[in-house]
């Protein structure tokens, strides 16, 4: 079914998404964009890729009604479980089908960029599993903050090599990945998002219609009906809001939150809440909304998130933004920090600091009765400790 | 205007092109530098607009253009520098830059303020030819401005044919598979490429960048081209040695 939120053949999403990449990467990207359909569709792929979601990674996650935080706030919240995936995230669900895509294409070597490092260790993770080379490229700073999941890749081993140049964050990671990506054009950039020059925004999002699938049927199975009256989920790049929101983008009886993360407050200097701060412009190879100054250059975003901290949003978001089809809402640091002990403490789920904002969102909705929500919950909170015992007071 | 077109014209050998970046070292050199490099007979200059995200670009530019943002360098203050210096200045320019610049600062604005300078060629190593041939070609061509093309080895020969006929100034033919700043010699691989390139008679005259650093690399490159550039060893060395000593640079790159 051809749907407004596909891509068009130039890969843009309205006016955003296209392929702003420089020469030097046109084949790589003509050679994923010539077969990326044509081999996601196949029955071999779909095989392999369903039987490895369910053997491996553990799938379908659960959709579980979580009966004291819907008490608490007067609606039916069904939490879907993608923290339950194998290495505890939904980011799994990505590089099991692109390692299938790069094996398919003859690659060995891949590559990736990584915030938290949940995509990172999800690379890794299927590198190892297919016995493929694996280098990951993380900002400086996010090193230092998220140090079981760099250990975590290195045991599974992946190089982890440093971004040093500006903020030393996400944004600098992918940056350097596609710098390397430019010098050695044999290696598989495995994108981590729902960002880049097209077809990477399009081939992610597909990979993550997983969860939107299952919610579909799991939900039937639970209330009868097949959609939810509201889907939650928070936004860095966009991947798991893109996965969860995509059988439902072309009904609009389901409304759409995308949370995206305020840090100390919106208009504080100090936030990562693109669709509020941010202006058309390219970033990674894309046409979007991303935060700028006055002549065009980017600005160093902040989230107490590291998974949250981009500068910009995948161009399906900018879309789904700017066609109004869905809400754009953001969470404070204090805010994602309050809904995560929450969470922990009724209903025993420690969720991830890049979930927490999802969840943060809750208590300012006006909710009906009887509304069914679901909150996908991308991941979990065990790499984000540290930062929650830091602030448990 | 000081073009390109005209000075490839008349001289279609060994053209010796410099890329700096613009408020490097400090924000009122960009002048100065453009001053020294002409002394030097430089045949055209390339001038990098500072970028925050510079993907094409190895850490000696993106370094160089970190510390021009730092030194508070804007496109506005980068045109108003070119402005000052566009009668007195005889050697040909070329703007190299990023695509958002253009898109942030307005593309009319960008392009007026182009050709105000006298300038009539624009680098932007992320504009790719569907956009080109979509937008940027009407607009470029309503204001007289030429795009120069980037073209590596593994551009196909209908893509370079596609690339010839839409180009006025110069193709940058780039030297390998590499972002700017990368070293060592011109291999018989690279050789090959700009054999097969040349070969194909292209009416557009081609200029080798990347990996160029010294005397050696560019009168290789020059063997096989129109001319070529040198970015990142020239932004090192005026870095480390100042303005005063560009002569010695270009002097050093002209003969052994």
């Amino acid at each position: 079914m051809k749907s407004k939120f596909h891509p068009d053949k130039n890969g843009y999403f309205g006016q955003f998404g296209g392929a702003f990449v420089p020469e030097l990467l046109f084949p790589n990207v003509k050679e994923l964009e010539d077969n990326y359909i044509q081999i996601i569709e196949s029955e071999e792929f779909q095989q392999e890729y369903k039987s490895l979601l369910k053997d491996y990674v553990g799938r379908p996650s659960p959709l579980y009604l979580a009966k004291r935080l819907s008490e608490k706030y007067g609606a039916h919240i069904y939490l879907k479980r993608e923290d339950l995936n194998h290495t505890g995230a939904h980011k799994i669900n990505n590089t099991i089908g692109q390692v299938l895509i790069a094996k398919k294409l003859g690659k060995t070597k891949i590559i990736a960029e990584t915030g938290a490092g949940q995509h990172g260790v999800a690379t890794a993770t299927v590198c190892a599993l297919m016995g493929l080379d694996c280098t990951v490229f993380m900002g400086e700073k996010d090193i230092v903050r998220q140090a079981p999941n760099v250990a975590r890749m290195k045991m599974l081993g992946a190089k982890v090599v440093p971004a040093t140049s500006g903020s030393k964050t996400l944004k600098d990671a992918t940056n350097e990945a596609i710098r390397y990506w430019i010098q050695h054009p044999e290696t598989f950039y495995m994108i981590g998002s729902v960002v880049g020059p097209h077809p990477h925004p399009d081939m992610v999002a597909r990979l993550q219609a997983i969860i939107s699938e299952e919610i579909q049927w799991q939900l039937k199975e639970k209330t009868g009906k097949t959609s939810p009256d509201t889907i939650i989920a928070c936004v860095g790049g966009g991947s798991n809001a893109a996965g969860a929101f995509y059988h439902f983008m072309d009904d609009e009886n389901v409304e759409l939150i995308a949370v995206e993360a305020a840090g100390l407050g919106v208009d504080s200097g100090k936030s990562a809440a693109t669709s509020q701060l941010g202006e058309v412009g390219i970033i990674h190879g894309s046409k979007t909304i991303l935060m700028q100054d006055n002549f065009g250059q980017i600005m160093e975003p902040y989230s107490i998130s590291a998974g949250l901290d981009y500068p910009g949003v995948g161009p399906l978001h900018a879309f789904l933004y700017e066609s109004n089809r869905a809400i754009f809402m953001n969470a404070t640091d204090q805010e994602a920090l309050t809904a995560a002990y929450e969470l922990t403490k009724i209903e025993g789920i420690i969720p991830a600091l890049e979930t927490a904002h999802a969840l943060a969102v809750l208590p300012k909705l006006s909710i009906k009765k009887n509304q069914v929500i679901v909150v996908n919950l991308s991941g979990r909170g065990d790499k984000d400790l540290e930062t929650f015992i830091k602030h448990l007071d | 205007m000081n073009s390109i077109y005209n000075l490839l014209q008349n001289k279609s050998k060994d053209n010796l092109s410099i890329y700096f970046t613009a408020g490097f070292p400090s924000l009122n050199d960009t002048a100065k530098v453009i001053q020294e490099l002409s002394k030097a007979k430089v045949d055209f200059i390339e001038v990098g607009l500072p970028y925050s995200d510079p993907l094409a670009d190895g850490p000696t530019i993106q370094e160089s253009s970190q510390k021009a943002l730092q030194n508070g360098i804007n496109l506005d203050i980068v045109f108003d520098q070119l402005l000052q210096i566009k009668k007195t200045n005889k050697t040909p320019l070329v703007l190299m830059g990023y695509l958002n610049q253009l898109l942030k600062y307005g593309e009319e604005k960008f392009c007026k303020k182009v050709i105000d300078c006298g300038i009539d060629t624009v680098i932007l190593p992320d504009l790719p030819m569907v956009e080109y041939e979509n937008h940027y070609k009407s607009l470029f061509d309503s204001y007289g401005i030429n795009n120069v093309f980037l073209i590596t080895p593994q551009t196909t020969v209908e893509r370079i044919l596609k690339i010839d006929s839409y180009t006025k100034s110069f193709i940058y033919m780039v030297a390998s598979s590499a972002i700017t700043g990368a070293k060592g010699e011109i291999s018989q691989e690279q050789i090959d490429y700009f054999n097969r390139v040349n070969a194909l008679k292209l009416s557009s005259k081609l200029i080798i960048g990347f990996g160029i650093s010294d005397h050696k690399t560019f009168s290789k490159a020059c063997q096989y081209s129109h001319g070529a550039i040198i970015g990142s060893a020239f932004i090192k060395y005026l870095g480390e040695n100042g303005i005063e000593k560009i002569g010695d640079f270009i002097k050093s790159v002209k003969s052994d």
